[in-house]
């Protein structure tokens, strides 16, 4: 579980997260959604610690992450799993090295489990025939899903996704959240799915925060969010036509 | 920000990139990698230029002190310090710092705008050890047979002009590059050059490491690490002349 207490994060003169109260289950997929440059990113890369923000804390089990020394943020930190937006592959060795390395770096397995190891995230990430190639040479979808193998490789404790979705068509995206979701369940990973498609938020979102203008805006399950009355998550959500007849169909109203 | 700042955020990125490793296997196998990469992939340029080198300061050292009162070795003798006390150790260390040091500041300032040292320290690995530590060991261990390589060709490549144009006999340039050797000018040429390769390495890993924004910052880093490498070794330079040769 992670907890985040009053996070507020400034760059320079502009503030981009107000005071950010949240808690994230484990073994379930919590979603953050948004508006492009609501602060979501930086919400993540403030509980993992690669932003500081300027005041509040972010809580590991109940551990206090910006009081640990060097080497507890680093025991932390070998338990994350975490897909960057822009993916973030080393793009100097393969997409096969590049899912080895994190097992390499901490992994106490033989060489031919790791190997093991890395084909099997690969192959559930539906991307094992291009294990050879180097990172420059696969779609953007195919390196946010190289991505997830990566991030997943060492059975993290703790899951960040961010918008994993984003450049996928649907079938391959419907294949990730389910991945995303059976990973979830499977390790009791406390998992945070940042995305803006209202298609895995029904899907998967099971606690579910709406960032607005870098305030926590709106909480809730995605039954809660078909029937909200906060004007701006429902034009955030019903600002394509397919959610109107979703909910439509759902709740028998407009 | 201001000098003190950089001096202050460097040594601290010193203080990481030399803090323990994760796995010594890895960072031994990325230093082997960067020495075939920063080291011998120079060979070509430093040799050239070194040939070169040599045979111009054969040149200009004849036409400058053509007089029937300085003995025929004298050029020879002249070639060889010069080429041993500064140009091999200073001046490859300049060309290095451009071709070397542009390239680490690239590298390590696009894998950081693209997030890639962010996912390293995501999954806990010392971001600053395992990107820079390889490339520091890497030069000082391979910038120095760059430099005596460097020497031998600068050398004999004086001795390839002299010869050729007929400004000095082959006996005579041969007799000068024996005179009056001290094997201690070696050895100060060699500190230099390890010296030099730290600073080339850190400088310009400081600048990429550091690289805020996108690809236009990346230019900026290069560019920068380039020029911080030459003021800072110019400097030492100096600094170790007084020191060792004094
Ligand atoms: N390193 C940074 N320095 C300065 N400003 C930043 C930085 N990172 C983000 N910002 C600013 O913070 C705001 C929120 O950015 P963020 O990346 O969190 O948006 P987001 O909600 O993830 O959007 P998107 O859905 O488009 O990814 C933006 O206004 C952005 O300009
Ligand atoms: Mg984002």
């Amino acid at each position: 579980m992670i907890e985040v207490k009053g996070i507020s994060k400034r760059f320079g003169t502009t503030q981009v997260l107000t005071d950010i109260n949240a808690v994230f289950q484990k073994g379930k997929v919590n979603q953050i959604i948004g508006k492009s440059g609501s602060g979501k990113s930086v919400l993540a890369k403030c509980i993992v610690g690669l932003h500081v923000p300027e005041e509040g804390q972010v809580l590991y089990e109940g551990h206090s992450f910006h009081d640990m020394d060097r080497d507890e943020k680093k025991m932390i930190r070998q338990e994350i799993g975490m897909l960057f937006q822009g993916s973030a592959l080393f793009d100097s060795i393969t997409v096969m090295q590049n899912v080895l390395f994190p097992l390499q770096m901490f992994g106490t397995m033989s060489k031919s489990e790791m190997e093991d190891r890395a084909h099997s995230c690969l192959k559930r990430v539906n991307i094992l025939d291009k294990d050879r190639l180097f990172p420059a040479e696969l779609s953007g979808g195919m390196q946010k899903r190289v991505g997830i193998a990566r991030a997943i490789a060492m059975n993290p404790k703790y899951l960040f996704c961010d918008e994993p979705n984003s450049g996928l068509d649907p079938q391959t995206s419907i294949l990730i959240d389910d991945l995303i979701k059976e990973i979830t369940e499977e390790f009791n990973t406390t998992t945070i799915v940042i995305t803006h498609d209202m298609n895995s938020v029904m899907e998967t979102g099971e606690n579910i925060i709406f960032i607005h203008q870098g305030r926590k805006w709106w909480e809730g399950s995605k039954d809660d969010l078909l029937n909200s009355e906060n004007k701006e998550l429902n034009e955030f959500i019903f600002a394509g036509g397919l959610m109107r007849q979703v909910k439509k169909a759902m709740t028998g109203r407009s | 920000m201001g000098i003190i700042e950089h001096i202050g955020r460097y040594f601290l990125l010193l203080k990481d990139t030399f803090s323990r490793p994760e796995k010594a296997s890895i960072y031994w196998r990325r230093t082997v990698e960067e020495m075939d990469l920063l080291g011998l992939k120079s060979l070509g340029i430093v040799a050239l230029l070194s040939f070169f080198m040599g045979a111009v300061i054969t040149i200009q050292t004849k036409t400058n002190i053509d007089s029937p009162l300085i003995q025929a070795w004298v050029v020879g003798f002249a070639t060889r310090q010069s080429t041993i006390l500064e140009f091999s150790p200073t001046i490859i260390a300049l060309i290095l710092a451009g071709k070397v040091g542009s390239n680490i500041a690239a590298e390590i300032g696009s894998m950081r705008v693209k997030e890639q040292i962010d996912a390293l320290d995501i999954m806990g690995v010392n971001s600053a050890g395992y990107l820079i530590l390889p490339k520091i060991v890497a030069s000082m261990f391979i910038n120095p047979f760059l430099v005596m390589v460097s020497m031998f060709l600068s050398i004999f490549g004086g001795y390839v002009a002299g010869t050729a144009s007929g400004i000095i006999g082959s006996s005579d340039y041969l007799q000068g590059i024996q005179t009056n050797f001290i094997p201690y000018h070696i050895t100060y040429a060699l500190i230099k050059t390890v010296v030099f390769a730290f600073i080339i390495a850190t400088v310009s890993a400081y600048q990429g490491y550091y690289t805020k924004g996108g690809t236009r910052e990346v230019g900026i880093s290069s560019t920068q690490a380039v020029v911080y490498s030459n003021v800072v070794i110019l400097i030492v330079n100096y600094a170790l002349t007084q020191f060792l040769l004094i």
